[in-house]
């Protein structure tokens, strides 16, 4: 009785709406995007322009394309080079710690093996080991081993994702019932093969979402390379730009402020479209995530 | 976290009784656990070894127990930085996920139009490098030519000077914000949607106010939420690296080779050559990280049982 006038009309109250929460989330908005706003602006300015012009207003020649074409042959076009390395860093990098992830927590989440709490307690006690913490000894070993200054330097650490896995782990147990399994199993079909044929498919917005983080967290790698890593030709994006502007900080230096920023901008495009042409993904999967706090 | 572990574990016991498939699971996990082993057990104890040896100029490595950490917690320099840290821990990281929440639960409120944009906008920070999102307020922040010189000429004095050495600590936390208070919105708008609907329709009937639903009915569904995003936080600001990093070029002298423990660490092994006292400050550091995150959690979870 008290249902039908609810589901007939919208409570009206949840439909009004709030100008203080608007004007909030407003400034959370612009907050958040002022300094990309800066540097889409900025990007379009002359190296002169910017350091004699209003950071939020277009002034000057409109040098964009100027500037893309400048920060793309720079030093014989080192920045295409650093793109390719970052590419791949990630689709290495972040393709196998998602596949690793999804293969170990899938493993955790439905099956049992003699030892799996311990390895549980192992994995679960890693997420609070600093990453950065790890990185000075990582880097000491890899110098015993020879493997410092190559990429696999920085390929090797970051295909371990300890969260991913948990993620992993988390959705598996409910996203892949046991009964499908047992199924597959009675028509003979082998654990790897039901992995890859059936259990991947229902896994893939927990895989996205591991996989989406993951391409950020290498994306955006900055710690690992910088101490593995001494040859320019094997710099990563985040490296070279700040390279870049550093070069700008010396005595008598001939600052590039205007390749730093158009690069900044060439930088973050790529993921951020990555973003939002997988918001649907992503944020199902981190739902899923979290529910199982 | 451990009750489903125990849940799964007793679903699977029916469904794993023949031994052919006893190890099956591991061998899922054997990839995982093999890059496991050399990225992160392997340094670790690399990590314990070095720090027991200390190099000398005359006769090499020598074994000396604990003495490098007994330097290290008398050592000014090291306790400067965990100082900062924790200073910095305590007034960057509860503002930041106050604003989170508020973000969230306004997102949530359903009295915003367009709240899917707020949430897609506020995010977008967390997807841009670290390195890129300190350039750009490095420049914002420069009193020649970034927005605080802009605001500066037009206050006719100097009111910002994010550069400085009182400055430089709310610089840092303001970037630190910038990045991630979206990716800890994500985390509670997400736990805020497990909340069912019965529960605001009961709610409404009973003719609970907005602010009494936040209270009784979307903090609750929060707590997990929160503990996690305060454990990630925590273990963010302990490995503050980057941001004071990168900023130390535009701020000469205010951003010492020591600044936080990390740059501390880094700079030892890579300037200083003293990879033993290196290892030994970043032991320290990740113990004390693993128990202030194993403190919050167990507090989260005694709260829940309450």
């Amino acid at each position: 009785m008290m249902r039908t006038p609810s589901s007939v009309r919208p409570r009206p109250n949840r439909q009004r709406r709030s100008v203080i929460l608007t004007v909030v989330m407003v400034v959370f908005v612009i907050y958040s995007l002022l300094p990309l706003a800066w540097l889409v602006v900025s990007s379009t300015k002359t190296q002169k322009s910017l350091l004699s012009s209003f950071g939020l207003a277009f002034s000057g020649p409109f040098a964009f394309f100027d500037n893309v074409q400048q920060t793309l042959t720079h030093d014989n076009g080192i920045f295409l080079q650093w793109f390719g390395n970052t590419l791949v860093y990630v689709v290495v990098g972040a393709g196998g710690a998602t596949l690793l992830a999804a293969l170990g927590g899938y493993g955790l989440a439905k099956f049992s093996f003699p030892g799996k709490r311990i390895v549980f307690a192992v994995i679960l006690g890693a997420i609070a080991i600093p990453g950065t913490a790890l990185a000075v000894p990582t880097f000491l070993m890899f110098s015993q081993l020879g493997l410092t200054n190559t990429m696999w330097a920085v390929i090797i650490p970051s295909l371990v994702s300890p969260f991913g896995l948990y993620l992993i782990w988390v959705y598996a147990s409910e996203a892949v019932p046991t009964e499908l399994l047992e199924a597959a199993r009675m028509d003979g079909a082998g654990e790897i093969r039901t992995f890859f044929t059936i259990s991947l498919r229902l896994l893939a917005p927990g895989v996205a979402t591991v996989g989406l983080f993951a391409i950020v967290a290498t994306w955006n790698n900055y710690f690992l390379p910088l101490i593995m890593l001494s040859n320019p030709d094997l710099y990563p994006l985040t490296i070279g730009l700040q390279l870049w502007n550093s070069q700008g900080a010396g005595i008598g230096a001939q600052p590039i402020f205007n390749l730093v920023i158009t690069g900044a901008l060439l930088t973050i495009l790529p993921i951020l479209l990555a973003f939002l042409l997988m918001q649907r993904y992503w944020q199902s999967g981190l739902s899923a995530g979290s529910v199982k706090q | 976290m451990s009750s489903i572990a125990l849940r799964a574990d007793t679903r699977e016991r029916t469904a794993t009784r023949r031994p052919r498939r006893r190890w099956t699971g591991l061998w899922f996990l054997v990839p995982f656990l093999a890059v496991f082993v050399v990225t992160i057990l392997a340094p670790v104890v690399y990590a314990v070894g070095l720090s027991l040896f200390r190099n000398r100029l005359v006769g090499g490595d020598s074994f000396v127990g604990f003495d490098n950490y007994i330097q290290a917690f008398s050592d000014p320099k090291f306790l400067e930085g965990l100082l900062r840290v924790c200073v910095f821990l305590f007034i960057q990281v509860p503002i930041m996920l106050v604003l989170a929440l508020i973000a969230a639960l306004a997102i949530d409120s359903r009295r915003l139009a367009g709240a899917a944009f707020y949430r897609v906008a506020v995010f977008v920070p967390y997807a841009v490098p670290g390195v890129v999102a300190v350039l750009m307020w490095s420049f914002l922040y420069s009193d020649r030519y970034g927005l605080a010189g802009n605001l500066n000429d037009f206050l006719g004095f100097d009111f910002l000077k994010p550069f400085t050495t009182e400055w430089i600590l709310p610089s840092i936390g303001n970037i630190v914000t910038w990045e991630f208070v979206g990716y800890n919105m994500l985390i509670f708008y997400a736990a805020l949607r497990t909340v069912p609907e019965e529960l605001y329709e009961a709610a409404a009937i009973d003719g609970a106010g907005p602010l009494r639903v936040v209270w009784s009915i979307k903090l609750p569904a929060l707590r997990g939420a929160i503990v996690i995003a305060t454990i990630f936080s925590i273990i963010g600001s302990f490995q503050l690296f980057n941001e004071p990093n990168i900023l130390a070029g535009s701020a000469p002298g205010v951003i010492t080779t020591y600044f936080t423990p990390n740059m501390y660490a880094y700079n030892l092994s890579f300037v200083g050559q003293q990879a033993n006292y290196a290892a030994t400050l970043a032991i320290i550091m990740g113990v004390v990280t693993a128990v202030i995150a194993y403190i919050v959690q167990a507090r989260g979870a005694r709260q829940e049982v309450r």
